[in-house]
């Protein structure tokens, strides 16, 4: 909403300049985005009159113009085809330095000098969407009335500051000008003037008997009021209302809708002219559309209604889209003589859903939106009757028709002074609050024995958004002032505060994988669905059951994620176009997995920790750096188990992941019991995946259960005590079929050793020379040792041949 | 045999000198202290000699054995400092060449920010709820007082997934949460980080950000205590000499409601292009918590009150790093994300 100074103080003189009252608003909450001065760089620029206007002697396109500025007579040669001789003009004079940063001065153009220059309504700046197509072309030429010599900001009303308002919902009152001026009176305590609303309805006859109003639906209108003007004279409006109308941001366009729009920004009225002659029988019906029903609306374009949608129609047709848009077919022309006014009430609801709809957002529909007052709906309609008459626009034929269903309630609310300020945390007196409550406009009536203590409020039907004691504390507090309001902490109990176990583990997590080397990445909760097929995860037996949006800002943010994949895959892409190919990233956060299709409750939101390793460890000068692979991250993850504590993880190859290689990738789960949980994967990306996403590395990646971390991880260590007794190491290399899997080797170790190893490692992997081919040789450090006494060689010597001759019979493990 | 011993000692203490490195060294213990040495040579006429010459003459040789053996360790000693100083010496590496380590990652500087929030209000005894990023329209608009078609949801044009399920437009929805975990106990102190979702994608907008809310439900909370616990937290954010501005506002679940300002972290308040002049940020805002919304929480309005705030986590980041252009943010740009 853009409110003019000159406007407001037509109302209420606050005595302050634009920035001051902009201050004063902003901070009891109406809030002043910007202050906006339209007369800046035009100090220079007056109205000149063109006393001839010859062509250029040199120059096919250039004209010589004599202007008259009143003090001087200038030479200006302008390029401009629209100039006539005896037009008024802007002139910008020497020295003037126009909005667009030209700079005006003496020149030769084609041999002849030129003092100043001519001006376009762009020279001066004027907001587009408030002048006529044929003004933004060419020279601006000013009505004949104006007064040669004057500063031109003076002459189009650019002198007067423009305060932009950035309105809450709750304060749609203030998207009229009156409403404004109310609340600068409120917050300055100064002295508030209305305009006095009288009609003399000069016009012939009567309104009754032409115009009939029904309500078919009074849910979606609430009361219509009409009226009838006979013997239409368009024109254009005065050039005050019209000057009003371009500061708020509209174009002028002839008397009559002039009127509607300046009673709209002043009173918050939208109002709508209907041609009086093309309304079937003089009767408005006000009923909701029926199925398929069609209007050609003021745009020329055919809307296809449904009952959603309310219309104002007559006994034939639709011939309006309620509190939206005109029809074209009775729409005012210059052949129209006599005019049906409509005022109305809609349900705010209805408007808002029909407006969307079709795609149409008007200054009338955004009123209606957000609901205006039903109580002066009349009474905006006989301000427009009183312009229309003071202005000469047409005769006011008497009488109103006034269709008013659900007439507003007065609203009361009780309050306790005592409450407000246990609120607001301060002491102010029940005077105070009253005085406050009075500049508002609201009345307050003391309850009998308890004055200045327990009152009610009356609330002006304006205020809708007053509802209860709270709302009337916020009116106190913010005209106290916010900041008057002493700082304080609050006095309850102490507490503790404490993050939950689950919150330290995820902390634990980023912290290892941060001292890892890890960058954490932040990607979106939603995803290109096209990675389903990247991932190959859509080629699976079943299909992954993924949310859609139903209103995604693109297909590329279609689906909830159920991997975390598609958004570290997506970083590492990004990162290579710009040759990083060496990256550690991990990212914590949610998948998406729904319990039913489409969704009857809230789906299953995982907490994931995903990372992804591309390329190598930074370069350095001592050596090979180590590459990113699947022993790398597999590392990670047991430094993570290790932070966690969590013990007696198991592995397992997972050939069918279908984004991972198949002979590279493994789940990791423990067994509680008989019960399974799994933690999660890692592998590397598979080969078809990186073609897919145009990568050159081989990226391994991991995506980890939170929950089952969290259940799992351990809060602190045990202590155990310490040996006392010496320990022997024996170690064996045993040869093996490459496809036997470690894991099956320490199961022997284990079951075959547990009374006496107290741990083994694997020291060494080896394949080649004096390894026969497909055979792979396995060398492991065994310590043998008891807490209760000191081993014997030869029970050392028994255990180690029984794991060895174990492992030969199950496993067909040969030693070297 | 006098002579000889004292020609020994003589020669002994003049060739040690000569002796350059361990070897040498060695070579002369053998050749005067060894088994077929000068020393031993001469001790080996020791039986010819008379009764009264020999405890003379035996005491003289285990004098020169004596000295002989001393200058040995003397020199012994004297080599092996000089070896290992030619040694260090040797040893001496460029210390200006890099480290080899395996070098710290980074958190994403949202994280970093939430976590500063995290402690700010952990120290000031609140704990950290958390909740689901697919939420019931229940949660997100109806229990916070914004029923179907109230204008206020005109504010956050948000992503819907089904009409009763949508991406959370905000982290209020974990107000009502936590309230019906808690209730009908008091206080109930939490802050909830978040992300959070809208239909926005422009230069300063991104559809899906992050969120911080705060809630304090107790018996007696005021106005006053809500500025107070925003100052407290402002200053720990951003300085202790950051003032704050409230503004009326305007947000159905609470009532009063305000926007909250800090004085302009960059020019002190004095205006600048941050602040595009005025000298205030907008970061928060805030306010008393409805009571309706207690009401769907719980809570009997009668009995307790409360307040509430909630604040963009990327502004606070942009303002706090320095970080011109939000999009940064979500680029995850290896060589942004090195800087924090």
């Amino acid at each position: 909403m853009h409110v003019s100074i000159e406007w407001l103080r037509a109302y209420v003189d606050a005595g302050l300049n634009a920035e001051q009252l902009a201050d004063k608003l902003t901070r009891a909450g109406i809030a002043v985005e910007n202050v906006i001065y339209r007369d800046q760089g035009l100090d220079k620029v007056v109205v000149g009159y063109l006393q001839e206007v010859e062509k250029h002697p040199d120059a096919e396109r250039l004209f010589v113009c004599k202007v008259d500025t009143g003090t001087e007579m200038y030479q200006i040669v302008t390029g401009a085809d629209n100039v006539r001789a005896g037009q008024k003009v802007p002139v910008a004079t020497p020295g003037a330095k126009l909005p667009n940063g030209l700079k005006i001065k003496k020149t030769k153009l084609r041999g002849i000098e030129s003092i100043g220059m001519l001006c376009s309504a762009e020279e001066l700046a004027l907001d587009e969407k408030t002048i006529s197509p044929e003004e933004r072309e060419g020279i601006l030429i000013l009505s004949d009335d104006a007064l040669i010599g004057q500063p031109i900001a003076q002459t189009l009303g650019l002198d007067a500051p423009i305060l932009e308002l950035e309105l809450t919902p709750n304060r749609a009152d203030c998207l009229a000008v009156i409403n404004v001026a109310r609340e600068v009176s409120a917050i300055t305590a100064k002295p508030l003037t209305l305009p006095a609303i009288t009609v003399e309805e000069k016009g012939q006859g009567s309104i009754e008997g032409q115009v009939q109003v029904a309500i078919e639906d009074p849910e979606l209108c609430g009361r219509y009021a009409a009226r009838l003007f006979t013997n239409l004279r368009l024109g254009p409006s005065p050039a005050w209302m019209q000057q009003r109308l371009q500061s708020a941001g509209m174009r002028p366009i002839n008397n009559i809708v002039d009127i509607t729009n300046y009673v709209m920004l002043e009173m918050g009225h939208p109002l709508h002219a209907f041609d009086y002659n093309r309304i079937a029988k003089g009767q408005i019906i006000v009923r909701r559309a029926h199925q398929g029903e069609k209007l050609i609306t003021l745009d020329e374009q055919e809307r296809q209604l449904n009952p959603e949608n309310l219309v104002i129609a007559d006994p034939e047709k639709a011939v309006a889209l309620a509190g939206v848009m005109g029809g074209l077919e009775t729409e005012v022309t210059d052949k129209t003589e006599s005019i049906l006014l409509e005022a109305a009430h809609f349900n705010p609801a209805s408007i808002r859903r029909t407006a969307r709809q079709v795609g149409l957002r008007s200054e009338a529909s955004q009123r209606f939106e957000k609901g205006v007052n039903i109580a002066t709906v009349a009474l905006a309609m006989d301000r427009a009757a009183q312009l229309i008459e003071e202005l000469n626009v047409a005769d006011v034929v008497p009488g109103t028709v006034d269709v008013y269903l659900k007439p507003a309630e007065e609203r009361v609310i009780s309050f306790k002074v005592e409450s407000i300020n246990n609120l607001l945390g301060t002491q102010i007196a029940g005077t105070e609050m009253a005085r406050f409550f009075n500049n508002l406009g609201f009345a307050v009536k003391w309850q009998t024995g308890q004055e200045e203590l327990e009152g009610q409020v009356t609330i002006p039907t304006y205020r809708q958004d007053m509802k209860d004691e709270h709302d009337l504390a916020e009116e106190v507090a913010r005209l106290f002032g916010y900041d008057n309001i002493a700082t304080t902490l609050p006095k309850g109990v102490t507490t503790t505060g404490q993050r939950t176990w689950p919150q330290t583990v995820k902390e634990k997590m980023v912290q290892t994988l941060v001292g890892s080397g890890f960058r954490e990445v932040i990607t979106f909760s939603f995803i290109n669905p096209r990675h389903l097929q990247k991932l190959k995860m859509t080629a699976q037996p079943e299909e992954p059951a993924v949310i859609a949006l139903q209103n995604p800002l693109s297909e590329e943010q279609g689906i909830l994620r159920p991997t975390m994949m598609a958004g570290l895959l997506d970083v590492a892409v990004r990162n290579a176009s710009r040759r990083i190919n060496d990256l550690a990233i991990f990212e914590l956060g949610s998948t998406f997995q729904p319990r039913q299709l489409p969704l009857q409750e809230l789906p299953i939101e995982k907490a994931k920790l995903s990372a992804l390793m591309m390329g190598q460890e930074g370069i350095h000068w001592s050596g090979k750096p180590q590459s990113y692979d699947f022993y790398y991250l597999k590392g990670i993850i047991e430094k993570l188990l290790g932070t966690l504590k969590i013990e007696k993880v198991q592995w397992e190859a997972w050939p069918e992941c279908p984004f991972l290689h198949p002979g590279r990738s493994a789940r990791l789960y423990t067994e509680d019991g008989k019960e399974r949980i799994d933690i999660g994967y890692l592998g590397e990306v598979h080969p078809d995946v990186i073609e897919a996403y145009d990568l050159s590395g081989r990226p391994v990646v991991m995506e980890l259960d939170v929950e089952a971390l969290t259940a799992l991880a351990q809060a602190k260590g045990y202590y155990k005590a310490l040996p006392k007794y010496p320990s022997t190491d024996r170690d064996m290399a045993l040869i093996l079929p490459i496809n036997v899997p470690a894991s099956k080797v320490e199961a022997i170790i284990a079951q075959k050793g547990s009374k006496l190893v107290e741990r083994w490692q694997l020291f060494d992997v080896y394949q080649g020379n004096q390894i026969p081919e497909g055979y792979r040789s396995l060398a492991y450090s065994l310590r043998y040792q008891r807490a209760d006494r000191t081993l014997t060689d030869e029970e050392v010597n028994k255990t180690h041949d029984d794991i060895k001759s174990a492992l030969t019979a199950e496993l067909g493990a040969q030693f070297r | 045999m006098r002579e000889q011993l004292e020609q020994i000692r003589a020669e002994a203490s003049r060739t040690i000198a000569e002796a350059e490195n361990s070897e040498a060294l060695q070579e002369w213990r053998v050749r005067y202290l060894g088994k077929k040495g000068h020393l031993t040579q001469v001790l080996r006429g020791m039986g010819k000699l008379t009764a009264e010459e020999r405890p003379i003459l035996g005491a003289l040789a285990n004098d020169v054995r004596a000295a002989l053996e001393f200058m040995l360790e003397e020199k012994g000693y004297q080599l092996k400092e000089a070896e290992k100083a030619e040694r260090l010496t040797a040893e001496a590496i460029d210390v200006t060449l890099p480290g080899q380590v395996n070098k710290m990652g980074s958190k994403h500087p949202l994280t970093l920010v939430i976590d500063e929030i995290k402690e700010i209000f952990l120290g000031m005894g609140y704990s950290i709820a958390e909740g689901p990023e697919v939420e019931l329209d229940y949660y997100n608009f109806e229990a916070l007082n914004i029923p179907k078609d109230h204008p206020a949801r005109d504010m956050q044009d948000s992503f819907y997934i089904t009409p009763d399920i949508l991406l959370r437009t905000h982290t209020s929805p974990v107000q009502i949460r936590a309230m019906e975990k808690l209730k009908p106990t008091v206080p109930v102190k939490i802050i909830c980080p978040g992300r959070v979702f809208r239909r926005d994608d422009d230069a300063t907008h991104s559809p899906m950000f992050h969120q911080v809310e705060g809630l304090l439900v107790d018996k007696e909370v005021t106005f006053g205590d809500l500025r107070g616990t925003l100052l407290t937290f402002v200053r720990q954010m951003f300085g202790p000499d950051r003032e704050i501005r409230l503004r009326p506002s305007f947000f159905p679940f609470t009532e009063p409601s305000a926007e909250v300002d800090i004085s302009c972290v960059i020019c002190d308040g004095k205006g600048c292009r941050v602040c595009k002049g005025s000298g205030w940020l907008e970061i928060l805002g805030a306010g008393m918590v409805h009571k309706k919304v207690l009401e769907y929480g719980g809570y009997d309005p009668e009995e307790v009150k409360g307040f509430a705030f909630g604040m963009g986590v990327e502004r606070v980041a942009m303002l706090k790093y320095g970080i011109d252009d939000m999009r940064l943010l979500y680029d995850n740009d290896m060589r942004f994300l090195s800087r924090f």
